[in-house]
């Protein structure tokens, strides 16, 4: 894996490889949290923020503590721990320092513990062998590519909110949907980069 | 206790299934269901995880302190997660491969961490393990559902066996079949879903409709 560059990964993630829309990542969040527009940037930002930390966190837990002591089977466990550590750090660590950022953030972390996303990320790093910084450059492109159809759901949502559905579409229903939708348009990136 | 625990069954299975109603815990599984066998695989390590974790959370429900609850809730379903994952690796290990992460993300998956939360942390360890098993079942039914649909007309195939290509032939077409790529890419899975929600809405409204 060390000859693909960084950015080569970054854009990958983004577009032909988009966590959520290819690979079903973080769907309880994005479906529950898509109707509105701000909350929606507000949650993305977090999930950006902590998928960047934790994707660089995880791959020097693994490869410096896990793997030398054999105990990857452990990993599992190990990532959960540090994804929840790191997200309770930083809700510490923005609530002293930003008190912007606290209250348009805060309130999402807890939720991000539990995002299958953060954890996807991390398990696919390890099945792929990225190094550190395509590792990094991974995580970021993943949480910009979340970032990025989250806010296209919560723009289309609101501007359902007055629309005629039938009744037994409501809700999610028709939110999947238009996801599926998205993901086609998605698939149809695929040709851009190629990477596996 | 016997009609609490059919309560619980009819539940899960339909009235709240965690799925359609619910609409939880989508993301670890609905990526496997282009592959009948895999969607099986994955249902059975899940319902194993979902009715365990819910025996051990419920049976330990007055010793964990409430504020560190959802830390050893955590633990207890990744340990879970561990064990159908090395027992993966050591008897299917293609299977195993095909899952990939996807195994690991059962910890996160919403339905067990709901579970847990909301029945395990409040009953009796019998009701609970009935709880957990059950909200397994109805989770994993539906996606075997929409497996079956995704790999018959992505794959034209069901468990690896061909099946629509000697019925188009019977009935004339010389081409065989002709596979729907998009049932076996994302999309396809997006759209299989929001049908089965759509169906299952339909038949509650009608049954509403009928009560009235």
């Amino acid at each position: 894996m060390e000859a693909i560059s960084p950015w080569v990964l970054f854009f990958a993630a983004i577009f032909t490889g988009n966590i959520l829309l290819t690979y079903f990542l973080g769907m309880c969040s994005f479906l529950s949290v898509s109707k509105q527009i701000k909350t929606a940037s507000g949650l993305g930002l977090a999930v950006i923020f902590v998928l960047t930390i934790t994707s660089a966190v995880n791959h020097i837990v693994y490869y410096n503590i896990l793997q030398p002591l054999e105990l990857e089977y452990l990993r599992f466990i190990v990532f959960i721990i540090v994804i929840a550590a790191t997200v309770q750090f930083l809700e510490m660590f923005i609530e002293r320092f930003s008190e912007v950022l606290y209250l348009n953030l805060g309130i999402f972390l807890p939720l991000i513990t539990v995002n299958c996303a953060i954890l996807g990320v991390s398990l696919f790093m390890v099945i792929r062998n990225y190094t550190f910084i395509q590792s990094v450059f991974f995580g970021a492109g993943s949480g910009v590519g979340w970032f990025i159809a989250i806010m296209a759901m919560a723009g289309i949502r609101e501007k359902l909110n007055n629309k005629r559905i039938p009744p037994q579409l409501q809700g999610p229903g028709i939110a999947l949907i238009i996801t599926g939708i998205m993901a086609m348009a998605f698939v149809g990136f695929s040709g851009i980069v190629q990477i596996q | 206790m016997a009609s609490k625990a059919l309560d619980i069954v009819k539940d899960d299975l339909w009235k709240n299934n965690p799925v359609t109603v619910q609409i939880l815990g989508i993301c670890s599984t609905l990526a496997v269901t282009n592959i009948f066998l895999n969607t099986l695989i994955m249902g059975l390590g899940l319902i194993f995880v979902t009715s365990f974790s819910a025996l051990v959370i419920s049976i330990l429900r007055n010793i964990i302190p409430s504020r560190v609850r959802m830390m050893v809730q955590v633990l207890v379903i990744s340990s879970f997660v561990v064990l159908v994952d090395i027992t993966l690796k050591a008897y299917v290990p293609d299977i195993s491969k095909a899952l990939g992460p996807y195994v690991g993300l059962i910890i996160t998956n919403c339905i067990i961490m709901g579970r847990m939360e909301a029945f395990a942390s409040s009953n009796k360890p019998g009701l609970s393990f009935i709880d957990g098993f059950m909200s397994g079942v109805g989770y994993t039914w539906v996606l075997l559902v929409i497996a079956f649909f995704r790999e018959l007309l992505g794959f034209g195939t069901l468990l690896g066996i061909p099946i629509m290509d000697p019925v188009m032939k019977s009935i004339g077409v010389t081409g065989g079949w002709t596979q729907w790529a998009i049932m076996i890419m994302a999309p396809g899975g997006f759209f299989m879903l929001a049908v089965f929600i759509w169906v299952a809405n339909t038949i509650e409204l009608k049954i509403g409709h009928e009560k009235e």
